[in-house]
């Protein structure tokens, strides 16, 4: 079922209604079955985010390294609220995520699939403005540009 | 000291990330010489060996292996590679930089056990992980280490990655069984355990990723050269995850039993800026707190659990004197919060409730009477929840109320948080 849904997420950013219709139809399910899975997951959206969806880890080990201030940061650079998307639809900033295994480079993010770490204002900034100009940004050695060595 | 580590000594090595940069350090030289053997010869040498889980529990990996059932097929394997225990991230760097270490051992046991099928479920925010892994298992079946007659023999297994969605309960591993069959990942009743009924009813292990890494290693070197290093009651080296307040954070492994958490810290370039230690957390977001105090025990199962926490999956985070233990119990708190299954009511409305509490101690507008409430909450949690998430949701918060009794209690009616308050403005 998750290699399912990840392969329409994959496709189309979120999980809509008449995808999850279709996977059900071809699991042999009924849809609300596969709501119920699908729901219980926090990767899985039942909305589109931004074309990036950028997630600020507040667990302890970030937490311990100044995780809030690089979050209001980001908050003040793309002009939005914890959870909401910029009006261009490129971004989407969420503070609640939990830890991303990314302790040893804390504060960290990730940003679609990668991650990036010994986050400074500085370095979000040359991020975003990266982002911005040619999404999508290719990894470096752990998945972020100029990420650590 | 490098002649000591043994999960991280290919570590760097050129390409030792793709099959031929592995094999040219002699990567799947285990693997090949496990064939020739019987499985229980293999299970005799991890035995020997002394290895125990490394992914919190640690039990001893041989025993767990001799619970299957004899003679009943099909049989699995589940790797744990869900990690998502705060401050732990050995399995992600363990992954990154060997991932054929990690698919040697995958197949190891999948040989000694006879299972048809290895599951490694990865968690899914570990996305580029889990490309890398089915990059690498690709290698694999192209090579013939993995699928139909592995290695000329007529053994076949097919390894399948599978990725989570985010959830951290499917770290356990009923529920992450749950999960692989496409049900909300969460736990089921035991027993029966998974070695006697676990994946689609079969026989099942669920091993975590450093303890499968070690496999390798142990087949080839023998279980002795494995128990040589640490001591007879914890031996083995572990990888540490070392994070928060120290100069160097990162994994280092070292040898059990003869390091101490002031070696460990020390190896992470001590605490930052100078400051002296006022607290650390062994184990992962729930474990209990130590303090300065307990710097010389070594990393010894029963030393550390003699000192009323547990090395849990093998993280050590580090808070200097600035650090508010209100705050950090209350953002573990959120974190149990969060990821509580739903499936039972002491965890599910136990942790709301405690969650509630601890913002509203930590912004100084609970009363001191709270704090009653807060340990009454917590004691109706311990011990009756369906599994150990509950549990462990309340040791943090009230080993660090216990350890930092003045420092909850300076928090009531404050109307602030009054250790931020007494941080000099640089900190």
């Amino acid at each position: 079922m998750l290699p399912a849904l990840w392969a329409v997420q994959d496709q189309f950013g979120y999980l809509p209604s008449a995808a999850v219709a279709a996977v059900a139809e071809e699991l042999e399910l009924v849809p609300s079955e596969v709501a119920a899975v699908s729901s219980f997951y926090s990767m899985y959206f039942s909305h589109k985010p931004g074309q990036h969806f950028v997630q600020v880890c507040r667990n302890v080990s970030c937490a311990l390294r100044g995780a809030d201030g690089i979050l209001a940061h980001l908050g003040r650079v793309l002009g939005v609220e914890d959870g909401a998307t910029t009006a261009d639809g490129l971004f989407t900033l969420e503070g609640t995520v939990e830890c991303l295994g990314g302790c040893g480079g804390a504060p960290m993010m990730q940003v679609d699939r990668y991650s990036y770490e010994d986050l400074t204002p500085d370095r979000c900034d040359n991020i975003i403005a990266a982002l911005r100009a040619a999404p999508p940004v290719e990894p470096g050695r752990d998945g972020g540009p100029g990420g650590r060595s | 000291m490098a002649d000591d580590l043994v999960l991280t000594r290919l570590v760097g090595r050129p390409g030792v990330t793709t099959l031929e940069g592995y094999e040219r350090v002699g990567g799947y030289l285990g693997l090949r010489k496990a064939v020739t053997l019987t499985p229980e010869q293999i299970i005799d040498e991890v035995k020997s060996s002394g290895l125990r889980g490394r992914g919190g529990a640690g039990f001893p990996t041989g025993t767990k292996w001799s619970f299957l059932p004899r003679d009943v097929f099909p049989r699995y394997l589940c790797v744990n590679a869900d990690e998502s225990e705060p401050g732990c991230f050995k399995d992600r760097y363990l992954i990154d930089e060997l991932p054929h270490q990690l698919l040697e051992g995958v197949l190891i046991a999948a040989f000694t056990l006879r299972v048809s099928h290895a599951f490694i479920y990865i968690r899914g925010e570990y996305r580029a992980q889990r490309e890398l892994l089915d990059r690498c298992v690709a290698e694999a079946y192209e090579a013939g280490l993995a699928g139909r007659g592995i290695l000329g023999t007529e053994w076949d297994c097919e390894v399948i990655v599978h990725g989570g969605a985010g959830a951290y309960i499917c770290g356990e591993e009923t529920a992450l069984i749950d999960s692989l069959e496409g049900l909300r990942g969460q736990p089921r009743l035991k027993p029966p355990f998974p070695a006697i009924r676990g994946l689609y009813g079969s026989p099942t292990v669920v091993n975590n990723v450093e303890t499968l890494s070690n496999l390798p290693f142990i087949v080839l070197e023998g279980g002795a050269a494995y128990a040589q290093r640490g001591t007879a009651a914890s031996p083995g080296t572990r990888v540490f995850c070392v994070s928060g307040h120290v100069e160097r954070p990162g994994n280092y492994e070292v040898p059990m039993g003869t390091t101490t958490f002031r070696d460990l810290l020390q190896k992470a370039g001590g605490v930052w800026k100078g400051r002296a230690l006022k607290a650390m957390q062994p184990g992962g977001g729930s474990m209990q707190i130590l303090g300065p105090q307990h710097l010389d025990v070594p990393l010894d199962f029963k030393a550390v659990a003699d000192a009323g926490s547990s090395l849990g999956a093998g993280a050590l985070v580090v808070m200097d004197q600035t650090t508010c233990l209100v705050d950090v119990a209350k953002r573990l708190v959120d974190f149990y919060h969060h990821e509580s299954c739903g499936k039972c009511a002491p965890c599910r409305e136990g942790t709301y409730f405690e969650s509630q509490l601890m913002h509203r101690l930590e912004a100084g507008i609970a009363s001191e009477s709270e704090l009653a409430t807060l340990s009454d909450i917590c004691a109706n949690m311990d011990g009756r929840c369906f599994c150990p998430l509950g549990d462990t949701a309340t040791w943090f918060v009230m080993s660090a109320y216990r350890m930092f009794p003045d420092e909850f209690l300076a928090h009531c009616g404050a109307g602030r948080c009054p250790v931020r308050a007494a941080r000099p403005a640089a900190a």
